[in-house]
């Protein structure tokens, strides 16, 4: 089965910024595909490239099986998009924007349903000026699932959001997935990259420096787990040395972080638990920390704010 | 088809929402009748033959309302729309650029001839006025310097780059034509050499064409008006299909 979207050698230029450069990739059937980046990193522009709303300088872009440049009105027809940013006539109300855009698809979703799943039911005739920037969100979201096209692209999809809404979302999206279409999105959340997505890009300065599921960046990186707890006392000496493996220990007042790298053969949390309870070391609020695609993510890009 | 009405039925809803456009276009022209209505009243001015003041207005405003839609909202909801990235929005959509033009080209339409006919009304109604011509020659010759007025709106927008100089440029056009081409009070009361002006100004040929059409004269008296308005409808179909950009 061809692949839904197939990028290859795809790169963007705009004066002197190199905004997107080498970069390829596959996007298949029916899955969650996820591009995460430090602002500036290229997300946007690449996925505008595949909508057909900006021209590669170089690189082969095909979009269900498409050039966006050549057959466009293909791909208008067959995709739903949420730009990251984007506007409505101020005056416009919310039921009047979705019966509007039905209009100009042959088949759609049944925009009323869309509305009440998005909680857009109440705003139904506010004008599109009056609503809150969450709200205009969901309300692009349901314009872009509005033709129940076979490949949504969500530019940013819950920037702005509540948490009550970012998990409706999801559960709008999983939906989607589950109906058999594909999704392309882009976010700068990464627990909703690790929930929602199964595969993820990360791109950074206009490339992409990880490609692969959530869980397999995370073991591949061999990013460090953590064990936090408080003590009242001090760590007796030599406690480092009694735990097994190369660990590194912080103090930050009664805080205790133990941290090591994960793929241990034994449990991090049982032998310091172990060790604790046998030196008879009073302990309170013990928990361990895994690492998640946040700590892939800041480990790959660097943690310092980009330009 | 679907996509077009439900388009002009929105930008119709989205234009009466809109106070000031309404307002000049629907209810300014009527309150300057009534105005001069009430200074004049219909008897034919001391000096003038036949026409009464406010029969000779009627035209003169209709061409008013030609103008100032021409340039203001039409120039500046387009504007607004591709700088406001609304035109950008529609883009990701299948609809044809043809249907988001055409819309707008009918609501202005339909707005321009309301204005026209609540002028008429107006005048029949309050001030008993004659229409001395042909109710056909009279809508055709209206079409035309409506379509040819939308035209320079949409070069506007299509050339101007922000929807800010826009509508400054469309301003600085509209008002010296408003008060030199005899559309807000008759050009012969003005001096020779503003009369000279007047004839580089388009308005001036929409004011004579459908003043003439008004009594009665006949579309092979007009020839000239005539040929500006088409010509300049052609340039507006021309530049605005050449300079039409989503963003
Ligand atoms: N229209 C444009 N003209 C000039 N430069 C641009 C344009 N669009 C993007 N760029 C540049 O290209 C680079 C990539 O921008 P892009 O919008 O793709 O980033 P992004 O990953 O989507 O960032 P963010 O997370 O902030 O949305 C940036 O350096 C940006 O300044
Ligand atoms: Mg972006």
């Amino acid at each position: 089965m061809d692949p839904i979207v197939q990028v290859e050698g795809l790169r963007k230029v705009y004066g002197s910024t190199v905004a997107v450069d080498e970069v390829s990739f596959e996007v298949h059937d029916g899955e969650i595909f996820g591009m995460v980046g430090p602002n500036g990193a290229g997300k946007t522009t690449t996925i505008e490239c595949l909508e057909g709303l900006r021209k590669p300088d170089a690189g082969y872009v095909r979009v269900l099986g498409v050039d966006p440049q050549r057959d466009g009105q293909i791909l208008r027809l067959r995709t739903g998009m949420q730009l990251q940013q984007s506007n409505l006539q101020d005056r416009m109300r919310v039921w009047e924007a979705l019966d509007l855009y039905a209009s100009f698809y042959p088949k759609t979703a049944d925009w009323r349903e869309l509305m009440a799943q998005l909680g857009l039911e109440e705003k139904r005739d506010t004008a599109f000026s009056k609503l809150s920037g969450g709200q205009k969100q969901r309300l692009f979201i349901a314009l872009a699932l509005l033709p129940d096209p076979q490949l949504v692209f969500l530019d940013e999809l819950t920037t702005g959001l509540d948490p009550q809404a970012r998990h409706a979302i999801w559960d709008l999206v999983r939906d989607v997935k589950a109906r058999g279409k594909t999704v392309l999105l882009t976010t700068h959340f990464m627990e909703e990259a690790e929930r929602l997505c199964d595969r993820v890009a990360i791109l950074d300065h206009g490339r992409i420096v990880a490609l692969d599921t959530p869980e397999a960046l995370i073991r591949n990186l061999g990013v460090e787990e953590r064990i936090v707890f408080n003590l009242n006392g001090k760590l007796p000496e030599g406690f480092e040395n009694a735990l097994s493996g190369k660990i590194r220990i912080e103090t930050q007042g009664d805080r205790v972080i133990i941290h090591a790298n994960n793929g241990r053969k034994v449990p991090l949390v049982s032998e310091v638990v172990n060790l604790l309870t046998r030196e008879e070391i009073p302990f309170r609020d013990l928990r361990t920390e895994q690492p998640t695609l946040e700590d892939v993510f800041l480990s790959l890009t660097g943690r310092e704010m980009k330009e | 088809m679907k996509s077009l009405l439900k388009m002009t039925w929105m930008e119709a809803k989205l234009f009466l929402r809109e106070p000031v456009s309404s307002f000049f276009t629907l209810v300014f022209p009527l309150m300057m009748l009534f105005i001069f209505g009430s200074i004049y009243g219909n008897n034919p001015p001391p000096g003038s033959n036949s026409q009464g003041a406010i029969e000779a207005l009627i035209p003169a405003f209709t061409a008013m309302i030609i103008g100032m839609i021409g340039l203001m909202p039409v120039t500046i909801t387009l504007a607004a729309y591709r700088e406001n990235g609304i035109l950008r929005r529609l883009r990701t959509t299948p609809v044809n650029p043809l249907v988001v033009m055409a819309a707008q080209v009918i609501v202005v339409f339909a707005m321009t001839s309301v204005g026209m006919l609540l002028l008429i009304t107006a005048g029949k109604v309050v001030y008993h006025v004659r229409f001395a011509g042909n109710a056909f020659s009279l809508l055709g010759g209206f079409t035309l310097a409506s379509l040819s007025f939308f035209g320079i709106g949409f070069i506007l927008a299509g050339i101007m780059p922000t929807a800010r100089t826009a509508q400054v440029v469309a301003m600085v056009l509209l008002y010296p034509m408003l008060i030199l081409s005899g559309a807000a009070w008759p050009r012969e009361l003005m001096p020779a050499t503003v009369q000279n002006i007047s004839t580089f100004l388009p308005l001036t040929y929409v004011v004579n064409l459908l003043s003439g059409l008004w009594i009665g004269e006949g579309w092979g008296e007009h020839l000239l008006d005539i040929a500006v308005l088409a010509g300049m409808l052609l340039l507006g179909i021309v530049v605005s299909v050449k300079t039409f950009r989503w963003e």
